[in-house]
């Protein structure tokens, strides 16, 4: 059985967007995937995918997780046919998407980042029609529409304008149309964006029932704690570049030992760092700008002697923040920056 | 399996029937008020002052049925297709439909240029109205008229494709006052292209113009008496312009629907 997805040192570069006058109102037009680094002084393209490599066996929920602009809505547009490649392959189900993109499509249910229902239709017709553009007849996807409305929760609301769901509901009117056609593979993209805790929690319940049932799911997100309760793998990603790929216990077991200490100080954090290196218990130890950071086993043993050690040099600390030994701290670690 | 383009395509129609068909009044409104009081003002008020000769009737009804279509047509494409693409991202759902692009950019044209004809049917009944008879109308030839008026939907309906992918959505007062209006005044919809003969740089400029060889062709079927072009050189322009703007159309949607 061939994966569920591949890539293959799947490379895109976006070319320089068009320059826009300043202060021209009006929506902001951008390429499908968030902005990334540009490639270097001088150019103005847009280097989002730098030769990542993936592979998803089929009934796998896999999370690709990483911050804004990492590459993954370029990732999840190649994977859905919505972005060309620049090189290198992408396939689902064994089936390269820039040769036969109608294939994939056949087999891939999608849930935008944006809510995109077709406003001129009300709920349960948004189903029937996106079920007809796949060829379902009506005596088909009619059961079918009132059973997945039924089971998102949205079994009052079938001949309601699409307006007047809120944004957890129109969310779930966007899973119910990705599955109207039963594809094999269902693509996520920052789900749980701009809903509410609630709405967030009930939207983990669907996908994990959705995962239940065999289905492959593919999500991006840039949230932690919902990476590591749902995946079962997870990639890290960065401009472009796979950092790491494991289970999330696995990805934690590979966190840098002990808690990361960050520690705002009243001014530049460099001087500090030499002595820091000298304490015993603390490990990697960085200093940028005025802020200090470090690991440590015991970080209540370890927190004085940072003070001190920042007293030494004529520091004070302005604010200091703990976090145990996480997927956070593992990307920190490898990135260097905060997911949020 | 995998359903056939032509099974999308019905099904992309059948959307676009049932949300257009609820909208007709206000799309009718939107696109035909405009070349309507024209028509009273041309065609009725100035020849009852006697400042327009009587029979600028029958050379001003073609004109009206082609802008009246010209535009419904464009506006039916380009404007949703602006939104689309632009920020309401709602077409994705069609561009996720197993089929390939050009099956849902040809059904926008399609739906388009089916917007177009109704335009005209209903601006053609009203101007007869407003203008009382008219001196050399002529509907022997219905069947070439509704031929015509398809043949001239469809060119303008693949003129949207094109600005509605080609432009930006803050553009798009721009693209009507910069592309349509001029199209508009020198699209010999309010005087026959033979007249032009006075002013022959203008006369040969214009012929750059899709909208001169629609009203043109709206002429030659509808008023066959008065001067127009010839039926055979209109119809063969239309075909070469619309296959230009289909072929530079597709190619822009393909570069918004896949980046």
């Amino acid at each position: 059985m061939p994966p569920a997805i591949e890539t293959r040192s799947l490379k895109k570069v976006y070319p320089a967007p068009p320059m826009r006058r300043r202060g021209t109102p009006g929506p902001r037009i951008a390429p499908v995937g968030a902005p990334a680094p540009a490639l270097g002084p001088g150019t103005r393209e847009i280097l989002a995918l730098d030769g990542l490599d993936l592979e998803v066996p089929p009934g796998e929920f896999f999370g690709l997780l990483g911050p804004n602009g990492a590459g993954k809505t370029t990732t999840i547009g190649v994977l859905t046919t919505r972005v060309r490649p620049t090189s290198g392959s992408a396939s689902v189900s064994g089936i390269d998407v820039s040769a036969n993109p109608v294939a994939v499509k056949q087999r891939i249910g999608v849930v935008p980042q944006q809510p995109n229902p077709d406003r001129q239709l009300t709920v349960i017709q948004n189903l029937l029609f996106h079920a007809a553009y796949f060829g379902i007849p009506r005596a088909t996807s009619l059961p079918r529409a009132s059973a997945l409305l039924a089971q998102f929760g949205l079994a009052d609301r079938g001949e309601s304008k699409v307006d007047q769901l809120s944004g957890g509901q129109q969310q779930r009117l966007m899973i119910a149309r990705a599955l109207i056609h039963e594809p094999e593979i269902l693509f996520l993209d920052e789900p749980t964006v701009g809903l509410d805790p609630q709405a967030r929690l009930a939207l983990w319940d669907v996908l994990r029932s959705l995962h239940d049932q065999g289905r492959t799911i593919i999500m991006t997100t840039h949230y932690m704690d919902e990476a590591d309760r749902l995946c079962d793998r997870l990639a890290i990603v960065d401009h472009g570049k796979l950092l790491a790929l494991d289970t999330p216990a696995g990805l934690k077991a590979r966190a840098p030992g002990g808690t990361l200490i960050e520690m705002t100080l009243d001014g530049e954090a460099a001087p500090v760092l030499p002595l820091l290196q000298a304490l015993p218990g603390l490990s990697r130890s960085t200093a940028r700008e005025n802020e200090l950071r470090a690991y440590a086993e015991r970080a209540g043993e370890a927190i004085p002697l940072i003070l001190r050690a920042a007293e030494q040099v004529g520091r004070s600390p302005l604010d200091i923040r703990l976090t145990p030994p996480s997927l956070e701290t593992l990307f920190v670690s490898l990135t260097g920056r905060k997911l949020e | 399996m995998s359903p056939s383009p032509w099974q999308v395509f019905g099904a992309l129609i059948r959307r676009d029937v049932h949300v257009v068909s609820r909208e007709i009044p206000f799309f009718l409104l939107r696109t035909t008020l405009q070349p309507i009081m024209f028509t009273f003002v041309f065609g009725y008020l100035l020849p009852r002052m006697g400042f327009v000769n009587r029979t600028y009737t029958g050379a001003l009804l073609p004109g009206i049925l082609g802008v009246s279509l010209a535009f419904a047509s464009v506006q039916a494409v380009a404007l949703p297709m602006v939104a689309d693409f632009g920020w309401t991202r709602e077409i994705e759902d069609r561009l996720l439909a197993p089929v390939p692009t050009w099956v849902i950019a040809l059904e926008k044209v399609i739906a388009g240029t089916a917007q177009g004809l109704i335009a005209a049917l209903f601006v053609l009944p009203v101007a007869r109205l407003i203008m009382g008879p008219i001196a050399g109308l002529d509907f022997a030839h219905f069947g070439l008229v509704i031929m015509m008026t398809l043949l001239g939907a469809f060119t303008f309906s693949s003129f949207g494709l094109l600005l509605g992918t080609a432009i930006r959505g803050e553009q798009i007062g721009l693209m009507f006052g910069l592309i349509v209006a001029p199209m508009i005044f020198f699209g010999c919809a309010y005087y026959p292209w033979k007249a032009l003969a006075s002013t022959p740089v203008v006369q040969t400029l214009v012929l750059v113009n899709p909208l001169v060889y629609v009203s043109e062709g709206m002429r030659a079927v509808l008023t066959p008496a008065l001067p127009h072009m010839s039926l055979p050189v209109v119809a063969a322009a239309l075909v070469a312009i619309s296959a230009l703007f289909m072929m530079l159309g597709l190619r822009t949607f393909e570069k918004r629907a896949v980046s």
